[in-house]
């Protein structure tokens, strides 16, 4: 078991440790999300009922737009510079160091739009008590969204208009996410429970940490052939 | 031992070469030559694993490398083109990551005499990005003194950017490992100070 972290944890903590190195990225994608959701508030008039209804799409889409900004960043340095090539040669199982890969950045990117999304719903006027639901569903939707678009980034590696590509590729499957994450504050907020659209992105989390580091391992193989 | 039949690549429509066997034993240190674009890196690609040839097969003691990845690349070291080097991180963190990701144990200690042994002393704790060509070279080639117990090396273009000092401690690193049975085979366009002269495998010889 313990041979089987050693590459993980080294692969995790070398990409967390490069996150922060080259923190300029990271705060771009951040700065990009926060100003995305502010520019409705201009774009639809400042009215307080719209905007607190239009709140949960505006902060998923954002979220999601935020996320595609950054996916491209995911494996094109290491394929550049030969890295991608030591990794598929090492001994150890592909979707290893792949899941690691994907979690450092999911906390380098996709964790601080968790973490500012609520100070961004207070804008629009969001009760409190849906904030916690928001949370929730950005901390099970957004981990989603990078798995997804590791596969659709993976796939894209290096090819010619890749970055455009990558956004056709991976928004369609972007869409159950944003139906099941906004509508979780939405019903929440009519008062039927956000309980069932919370399960349903949880079993999404589960699945698509199930298949699609797989999927990602064999399009990574294909890339650097 | 590495046994290779047959092999045949082709690269988009062009055929490069084609019904290429190779043996490579314990002892062994096997140089391919050939002009370029004759199929040299190819080949060492597809003898790693890393592209499939057209057809033919390798055998690594006897199992073919597709059945059992895992014991073939744990045996396995290949330094590539590209120096696997991240600018924003150190000679040191980049030596280590190399290590630790193929699930060996690295010692910091002896990480820090690999790459003093190569001659990085003064560039260990420097950003990579700001090292000159051949020093990036070095920092790939420092794994060749933590990696002794992987047996077998395959080294593209291993002195390319090194003085002639560096290439001299690296043909005595590579006869070391070879004379304690190890294997290495390598590409290179230059005349290395080999002690024994390696074996030559021309790649003009099977090209199509």
């Amino acid at each position: 078991m313990s041979r089987a972290l050693g590459p993980f944890a080294a692969v995790l903590s070398r990409d967390l440790l490069l996150a922060w190195r080259g923190r300029a990225d990271v705060l771009v994608t951040l700065a990009f999300f926060v100003v995305v959701v502010c520019l409705f508030p201009f774009g639809v008039g400042a009215e307080p009922n719209l905007l607190r209804t239009i709140a949960p799409g505006v902060l998923w889409v954002a979220a999601l737009l935020s996320t595609l900004l950054s996916l491209h960043r995911l494996f094109a340095q290491d394929h550049a510079d030969g890295t991608l090539e030591q990794l598929l040669l090492t001994p150890e199982p592909t979707v290893l160091w792949v899941v690691a890969k994907i979690s450092a950045h999911w906390i380098a990117t996709g964790l601080p739009l968790v973490v500012v999304a609520p100070g961004l719903a207070l804008l629009f006027d969001v009760e409190q008590g849906a904030l916690g639901v928001l949370i929730l569903s950005l901390a099970l939707g957004t981990p989603i969204l990078a798995l997804l678009g590791a596969v659709g980034a993976a796939l894209t590696l290096g090819l010619r208009g890749g970055g455009m590509l990558l956004a056709l590729l991976v928004l369609p499957l972007f869409v159950p996410v944003l139906i099941f994450g906004a509508g979780a504050v939405d019903a929440y907020l009519s008062g039927s429970g956000a309980q069932a659209h919370l399960l349903l992105l949880g079993g999404g989390l589960l699945a698509s940490l199930a298949l699609a580091p797989l999927a990602c391992a064999a399009a990574l193989r294909i890339a650097v052939e | 031992m590495l046994y290779a039949n047959a092999l045949a690549c082709v690269k988009g429509d062009r055929p490069l070469f084609r019904g290429l066997s190779l043996r490579v034993a314990p002892g062994d240190l096997l140089r391919v030559a050939g002009p370029n674009g004759f199929g040299k890196t190819s080949l060492l690609r597809i003898l790693c694993g890393l592209a499939m040839p057209e057809s033919g097969e390798i055998r690594w003691n006897d199992v073919p490398i597709n059945s059992d990845r895992e014991s073939y690349h744990r045996a396995l070291l290949y330094l590539g083109h590209a120096p696997s080097l991240n600018d924003l991180l150190t000679p040191l963190e980049n030596l280590r990551f190399a290590c630790s990701s193929g699930g060996d144990k690295v010692d910091e200690d002896a990480c820090i005499d690999a790459l003093v042994r190569i001659g990085l002393a003064q560039q260990l704790d420097l950003p990579a990005r700001v090292l000159s060509q051949g020093q990036r070279r070095r920092v790939g080639l420092a794994r060749l003194f933590l990696e002794a117990d992987r047996k077998l090396w395959i080294l593209d273009e291993p002195f390319t950017a090194l003085d002639v000092a560096a290439v001299a401690d690296l043909t005595a690193t590579l006869s070391e490992h070879c004379a304690a049975g190890g294997m290495v085979v390598l590409t290179t366009h230059q005349d290395a100070p080999f002690a024994k002269a390696p074996a030559v495998l021309d790649l003009a010889e099977v090209a199509c």
